[in-house]
């Protein structure tokens, strides 16, 4: 391809003559500093200038589903990316919803990029298939290749690791988040140059091999520019404390082992070392954590914006200990081991908290459970007026709670609720929980993220489709009466982008009533719902630019689409979908 | 797999697969996706099959008025209020596609005779035109008004996943206690964490111990503690062992007392008898910071939980005591 753009004359009247008296220089310089990817879209709809411009200044591409564009499309509109970010697999693939090996590889992209970019600095994947050979292809293909996230990615192992540390000579961020690999071992951290020094991130708080800790222990101290570092359980609090010796510039600390089993030197020590860490605004880890040792972290926790102990499964007491020390949280995520009680000390204690997550500690209920109810969410409304994110697992809600939790915070950006037990109702009236999400939607407009959960009819759903007007990723499951509730939300959510939905009673009815809908939307995920084949069949040949794909499922109805994924294309059906996968 | 059979939604199949008797509405939804081999193909057809009719128009056998129905089910008119109307529309101002088969026929009756599948939208009778989206006001699934009503209640694991009752007001379904594949929606690296932070399973997937996990030993009476690496043990047994010799220099005395041969330090049987016996109680806390008695869980819970160890006279463990000797028992 001609690196060299062709001035595109075009007889487009006004916006030529208006164009072609701003250099194009000028105007890619001026849109080199437009950031955000809405952004750059509506820049490149204006005229053909302005896209060509967009695109030779484009730098950073996202792609929020690789099947939606080729490789091929991406690296001829682009020419100049230096950063890529790829989303592979629909989101219930993390609840194991998706069978192993349906794809979203990273193979195709990334030979088509080390023909294209040569000059890649970062690659950021979230549920994508990534193989070791893939790894080492990587690491050698891009010799100024930086940054490196892999975020619930699988088909890996920690020999792929190896050879990004091996070969990455300039590699600044190693991110290995929440990925289902083979963790063959810790030889992987061994494998960075003793001269190599530019690492900025580092996170392997997942992997569960030990590695080396001398390696480790000079890695940190030679690099001096580390501000993230997050390292796995097996790190204990005596290494822990070398570590943070090395590197008190830290912002981001993902400590290992919180387990007390210190000399009360050894914690004074410990003490000493997090009191250096004034920079600290991340704090993560703290597995095995006790009251015993927590207190020394306090010191550490003047600046921290985001405490993350969803490892850590605390108490009320000592949590609530904790939290008078973290004045300017912003997000907290924690265990339902803190209770209501941990909970109001939130709202007592964190009057900037802008999120919340409270994940269950017991999910299937297998030892005496107690969890966090209706009350601590109240409590946390109460105190946290910003709040704006929530993801709430709890056993028991009402809808006079959540009432009054929209009232006290209207600005919720993001509403994830999930109880628990399918198909529950208010606990106390017994009635379904439509009132509750009839007063998110209804109280808080600015609403993008919406998942529901417990006793619904189709009215939480007229609700939606008639107040969510900037919904844009809704998740439902075992809830809704009839088509209907779906074909609402179809018809209603104007920026619905992302629909998925899961053991519902919608059908081809409510599946169709989208047709138009779906190719403004990134996808649509619907299993164990009543959609049939025919349904998907009619779909597909309805409207060409999506591709509808199934998956069935071993003893179904043959005429029961048990899996429907169905996504906006411009590359057409996929050539590597596994035979289960059926595109219709 | 059955044979599909030819169908086509403008007329009647030869077969009357019109068998649209109201028992067969009163077969569960749920059963189209189970696998029950006891039932036939009619079943499946029962299940599947869609009946579509125009507002005045009677579809063969059926009772109420107009509607649509899935899965062989008659919608009611005052489902969701909303019934005859769309279909008018339908009617009138349908795009071409399905205009065609109104005007081929009066009623767009559309069934199968076995195994196939009955769906409104086989490409069998489509043609180019998109229906329009009033087109999907027709397929309501009946409210659970109804006697027989869609019941999809949560099946048990073994069918790979629950059907959960549609919701509605009338309907609330029976919570499923049977595992749901993929919920809570929890990821499953989540869920390692969970486990281990409670110590529930005992196989620790993913989790690997630590080097040594040193916890306080406390024997009453004795004048100082001491403290053992539960690491190194890997049943109770061998801690038993390690800590009667540990604590020996302070048991002798009983030790005598009892009557056993004090030769060669206190062998297995004999400490047995030392700290689970009316003498002693081993007893530990736990992460919860209760004292429980030492045996009871598997031992790689116990290590995950056990914060530290105190050696208990029998006679404050008054409660413990017996049972320990019964459960001594039971395992030698």
């Amino acid at each position: 391809m001609d690196p060299k753009r062709k001035k595109d004359c075009h007889d487009s009247g006004e916006s030529t003559r208006v164009a072609s008296t701003f250099p194009d220089e000028v105007l890619e310089r001026v849109l080199a500093l437009v950031k955000s990817h809405k952004d750059r879209s509506s820049v490149s709809l204006v005229c053909k200038d302005w896209y060509d411009a967009e695109r030779w200044s484009r730098t950073h591409v996202f792609i929020g589903n690789c099947y939606s564009v080729s490789p091929e499309i991406v690296v001829r509109r682009f020419p100049n990316v230096r950063s890529v970010t790829l989303k592979g697999k629909p989101r219930f693939s993390d609840f194991n919803l998706v069978p192993p090996n349906w794809g979203a590889d990273i193979r195709c992209w990334l030979v088509v990029f080390a023909a294209k970019y040569r000059c890649l600095e970062e690659l950021r994947l979230k549920r994508m298939t990534v193989s070791d050979e893939s790894l080492e292809f990587l690491a050698l293909s891009f010799p100024n290749f930086k940054a490196l996230s892999l975020h619930s990615c699988d088909g890996f192992s920690t020999d792929g690791l190896a050879a990004i540390a091996t070969h990455c000579k300039n590699l600044t961020e190693l991110n290995i988040q929440e990925n289902d690999i083979y963790d063959k071992s810790g030889c992987w951290l061994s494998c960075f140059p003793e001269n190599f020094t530019s690492l900025e991130v580092l996170n392997f708080a997942y992997l569960n091999n030990d590695v080396n800790f001398e390696a480790l222990e000079r890695l940190v101290s030679r690099c001096k520019s580390l501000n993230v570092l997050k390292v796995n359980k097996n790190i204990t609090l005596e290494q822990l404390q070398r570590l943070l010796i090395c590197a008190p510039k830290l912002t981001e600390l993902g400590t290992g082992s919180f387990l007390p089993e210190l000399t009360d030197r050894q914690y004074s020590e410990l003490k000493r070392s997090f009191s250096i860490c004034s920079n600290l605004n991340v704090l993560s880890g703290l597995s095995e954590a006790t009251a015993l040792y927590l207190p020394a972290l306090y010191p550490a926790c003047t600046n921290l914006t985001f405490l993350n102990l969803s490892d850590a499964a605390l108490q009320s007491e000592e949590f609530a200990k904790l939290l008078v020390h973290c004045p300017r949280l912003r997000r907290l995520w924690v265990l339902d081991t803190v209770e209501d009680k941990g909970l109001e000390a939130v709202g007592s204690n964190c009057p900037l908290l802008e999120e919340l997550r409270v994940f269950p500690s017991d999910p299937y209920e297998e030892g005496i459970v107690h969890g966090v109810t209706e009350s601590g969410f109240i409590a946390v409304s109460y105190g946290c007026r910003r709040l704006h994110y929530v993801l709430y697992f709890c056993r028991q809600m009402t809808n006079a709670a959540v009432e009054t939790i929209v009232q006290n915070c209207p600005d919720f950006t993001h509403f994830r609720l999930c109880i628990m037990t399918p198909c529950q109702p208010d606990y106390r009236t017994n009635e379904p929980m439509d009132k509750a999400f009839c007063a998110v939607v209804k109280t808080c407009t600015k609403l993008r993220r919406l998942a529901v959960s417990g006793l619904l009819t189709d009215m939480t759903f007229e609700y939606i489709g008639k107040y969510a007007k900037n919904l844009e990723t809704l998740s439902v499951a075992f809830a809704g009466s009839s088509d209907w509730g779906m074909q609402c939300v179809l018809g209603g959510c104007r920026k619905l982008r992302k629909l998925e939905i899961r053991d519902c009673p919608f059908g081809n009815a409510a599946l169709l009533s989208g047709f138009e809908k779906y190719e403004s939307m990134r996808s649509l995920w619907m299993s164990d719902c009543k959609v049939t084949m025919n349904g998907c069949r009619f779909l597909a040949k309805e409207m060409p630019r999506l591709n509808v794909e199934v998956m069935k499922e071993d003893g179904s109805d043959d005429s029961q689409a048990d899996k429907v994924y169905v996504y906006r294309s411009v590359a057409g059906p996929r050539r590597d979908a596994p035979p289960f996968v059926l595109t219709l | 797999m059955s044979i599909p059979l030819e169908h086509n939604y403008i007329g009647l199949t030869e077969t009357s697969s019109m068998e649209r008797s109201s028992d067969k509405l009163s077969s569960s939804t749920s059963s189209t996706l189970s696998s029950e081999d006891g039932k036939t193909s009619a079943l499946n057809l029962k299940q599947t099959e869609l009946r579509l009719g125009l507002p005045g128009s009677e579809s063969p056998e059926r009772n109420s008025g107009p509607g649509v129905s899935l899965f062989g089910k008659e919608l009611e008119d005052k489902n969701n209020g909303y019934s005859p109307s769309p279909l008018k529309n339908l009617v009138s101002g349908a795009k071409r596609g399905f205009s065609d088969a109104i005007d081929g026929s009066d009623k767009w009756v559309f069934s199968l005779s076995n195994g196939s599948e009955a769906d409104l939208f086989s490409p069998g009778g489509g043609n180019g035109g998109k229906p329009s989206t009033q087109y999907s006001c027709l397929s309501a699934t009946p409210n659970m008004k109804e006697a027989a009503s869609v019941p999809q209640s949560p099946k048990p694991l073994q069918e790979k996943k629950p059907q959960v009752p549609a919701a509605n007001e009338q309907g609330s379904a029976p919570a499923a206690k049977a595992q749901v594949v993929g919920w809570p929606p929890i990821r499953s690296f989540r869920k390692n964490t969970m486990t281990s932070n409670l110590a529930k399973n005992s196989d620790a997937e993913g989790k690997t111990g630590f080097g040594c996990l040193y916890v306080k030993v406390s024997m009453d009476g004795a004048p100082y503690l001491r403290k053992v690496d539960l690491k190194i043990y890997n049943n109770y047994v061998e801690i038993s062992s390690a800590l009667e010799k540990m604590f020996s220099c302070f048991t002798i005395g009983q030790c005598s007392s009892h009557g056993l041969p004090g030769r060669d330090g206190l062998n297995e049987s004999r400490l047995k008898d030392l700290l689970h016996g009316s003498e002693y109680v081993l007893t530990y806390e736990d992460k919860d910071g209760d004292w429980m008695l030492v045996g009871d869980v598997p031992w790689e819970m116990f290590t995950n939980s056990c914060r530290r160890l105190r050696i208990m006279k029998g006679s404050e463990a008054i409660g413990l005591a017996p049972r320990a000797m019964e459960k001594c028992k039971s395992r030698s």
